[in-house]
């Protein structure tokens, strides 16, 4: 492993409210110990609580796999959910399938989705019914 | 004390009393603190004057530093500040007045109520909030342990703290003028003294945050001040009625105070340096409703939750609770006029401190995490904290920083042991038996 890239990984629980975001929270730590511009913290921070909290609440969890070179950060959010039917949809600001309950404890606004794209500089996203999702951000480093 | 760099904090460490036994590494917010050679030492940069390991410590071995009441002798005409807590540390107080009055017993030549510059900055961020002048949701800037927290730990958010005099700042340079003005005499002839439940505002006297100076000399903790004013409120009845602030100002004691001033529902108060982080993280993370005001404390209950109190919070906060019954809401504002000279800006928005860099730049300090991580792995991930870091991950920083060894890991110094008494065929042995009894 060169010594300019650092690796991160993260298994995110399913449906765990309660530690949702400490990965997110960790990455935002190590950037920090990095140096690195608040402006480009911030665009991490949203674009990958985002993210990580998806998996929690739609895909029964996942994996986050996280590289930071000099250039940029890339985040890989990997999940053997249910998939999203209707990527498209999904996209859009304001669409959320979350149910009910999810909306009152806060979450599902359905800026997810639109939230990763706006705060990462590269959004890349696979996804198949039934067999799950795989989501590649870029942020680059100011 | 041992101090790792210029002092800039006001907690420390009574090297006497000091077990090295670690309860202070693992409450530390900051992660400040470090046990090395059976010692507690706090760095300096790190340390937010929060207070945590004041309250947490068996052998009640750290201390704030305050001003003792020696050094009133220095000034010709002497000024006490008392916070509103104060009034909350008393059994039985019919009104603020005992305390103001006896606080002018206790030598001081006049007394000017924090409280009362509290109603004055509540008036002002209601005047920023109406006419838009401010980013919302503006975030409170009355704790300087808060703004520590905040200028270290998230740099996005520092140009949403209010700059804005706290009212300890604002009150002192209110004190002054008047008091200047009253008795002819120069500055330096005044002292003024902010009777203080936190360390956090000694730090933020010597070292204010915002502001180039600060108007106050000294500080005395409540606790210190507490047996002497006690005496001379016994002594007196029927005080001069002196109180010139309503029940807004003495609610600013408490978590919720400062934003009740504001006389809108758009507003979250926290306290306690876990629930103030998670706050922050959370607006950082853009997962809060729209909100226009954010009240953060580091202490529990807010002000009435010091490290230097005499009172227990819940306590103190009933107790203010019933002072303020026949209280107007306030009595002051901010003017029109403004007050001349006497500005409530500061003069820079608060700017971001980072205190945790690994390295001076980008490539030095990503070899580093790298190392950092990679250590990490050899340790047994219980942060039990018997090497002196707070956590496995802080040991792993702290050899690659150069300041720890692997063997300060009691697992990895076993693991070690248990490879050198290897038997012929070079299988590590156990050292213990069944009953983990050593051999």
């Amino acid at each position: 492993m060169p010594d300019n890239v650092l690796t991160l990984h993260y298994d995110i629980e399913g449906n765990d409210f309660t530690s949702a975001g400490e990965a997110s929270g960790d990455v935002k730590r190590k950037l920090r110990m990095l140096g690195i511009s608040p402006n480009t913290i911030r665009k991490l921070a949203v674009a990958m609580y985002e993210g990580e909290i998806n998996q929690v609440i739609h895909a029964n969890g996942g994996h986050i796999d996280v590289e930071i070179t000099p250039q940029l950060i890339k985040i890989v959010l990997s999940d053997e959910g249910p998939g999203i039917p209707d990527v498209e949809a999904a996209m859009s600001e304001g669409f959320s399938t979350a149910t009910e309950e999810i909306h009152n404890m806060g979450f599902g606004a359905g800026m997810g989705l639109p939230n990763m794209k706006k705060y990462s500089d590269t959004f890349e996203l696979e996804t198949e019914v039934g067999k799950g999702t795989v989501i590649t951000m870029t942020v680059n480093i100011e | 004390m041992e101090q790792t760099s210029a002092i800039t904090h006001s907690v420390m460490l009574d090297a006497d009393k000091c077990k090295g036994c670690t309860t202070c590494i693992r409450h530390c917010p900051s992660e400040a603190i470090r046990v090395r050679g059976g010692l507690a030492r706090i760095t300096s940069e790190k340390c937010i004057d929060c207070g945590e390991c004041i309250r947490v410590c068996p052998n009640h071995a750290k201390r704030a530093v305050y001003d003792e009441l020696e050094e009133l002798s220095k000034y010709e005409y002497r000024i006490a500040l008392p916070a509103p807590t104060l009034y909350g540390q008393f059994n039985n107080l019919e009104s603020v007045d005992y305390v103001l009055v006896g606080l002018l017993r206790c030598g001081f030549n006049a007394v000017f109520e924090v409280s009362k510059a509290a109603e004055i900055v509540s008036g002002y961020t209601r005047r920023l909030l109406k006419e838009g002048r401010a980013k919302t949701p503006i975030i409170s800037s009355a704790c300087p342990a808060v703004i520590r927290i905040i200028r270290s730990r998230f740099p996005y958010l520092c140009s949403y703290v209010l700059p804005v005099k706290s009212p300890m700042q604002l009150a002192a340079s209110l004190a002054r003028h008047e008091a200047m003005e009253k008795t002819g005499l120069p500055s330096e002839k005044i002292g003024v003294f902010f009777i203080s439940p936190c360390p956090a505002k000694v730090t933020d006297v010597h070292y204010p945050i915002g502001l180039e100076k600060s108007d106050v000399d000294g500080v005395i903790s409540i606790s210190a001040i507490y047996k002497p004013l006690l005496a001379e409120m016994n002594k007196l009845k029927d005080p001069d009625i002196i109180s010139e602030s309503g029940l807004l100002g003495i609610n600013w004691a408490v978590s919720g105070g400062e934003s009740s001033g504001l006389m809108q529902e758009r507003y979250l108060a926290a306290d306690g340096v876990d629930n103030v982080m998670k706050v922050l993280d959370e607006l950082e993370n853009k997962r809060l409703p729209p909100l226009d005001f954010i009240e953060l404390n580091a202490c529990p209950g807010g002000c009435v939750g010091g490290p230097s109190t005499v009172e227990n919070p819940f306590i103190a906060k009933a107790r203010i609770q019933m002072l303020r019954k026949d209280l107007p809401f306030y009595k002051n504002d901010y003017p029109e006029k403004g007050f001349g000279d006497i500005t409530l800006d500061w003069n820079d928005e608060l700017a971001y401190r980072p205190v945790d860099a690994a390295g001076t730049d980008m490539a030095t300090a990503l070899e580093r995490l790298s190392r950092i991580e990679s250590l990490k792995e050899e340790f047994p991930g219980l942060d039990c904290g018997a090497c002196g870091a707070p956590t496995c991950e802080a040991l792993a920083r702290d050899i690659v920083e150069g300041h720890a060894g692997k063997g300060d890991c009691l697992f990895f110094l076993k693991k070690s042991l248990e490879y050198i008494f290897a038997d012929t065929k070079g299988n590590a042995v156990s050292m213990t038996d069944e009953n983990g009894g050593l051999k």
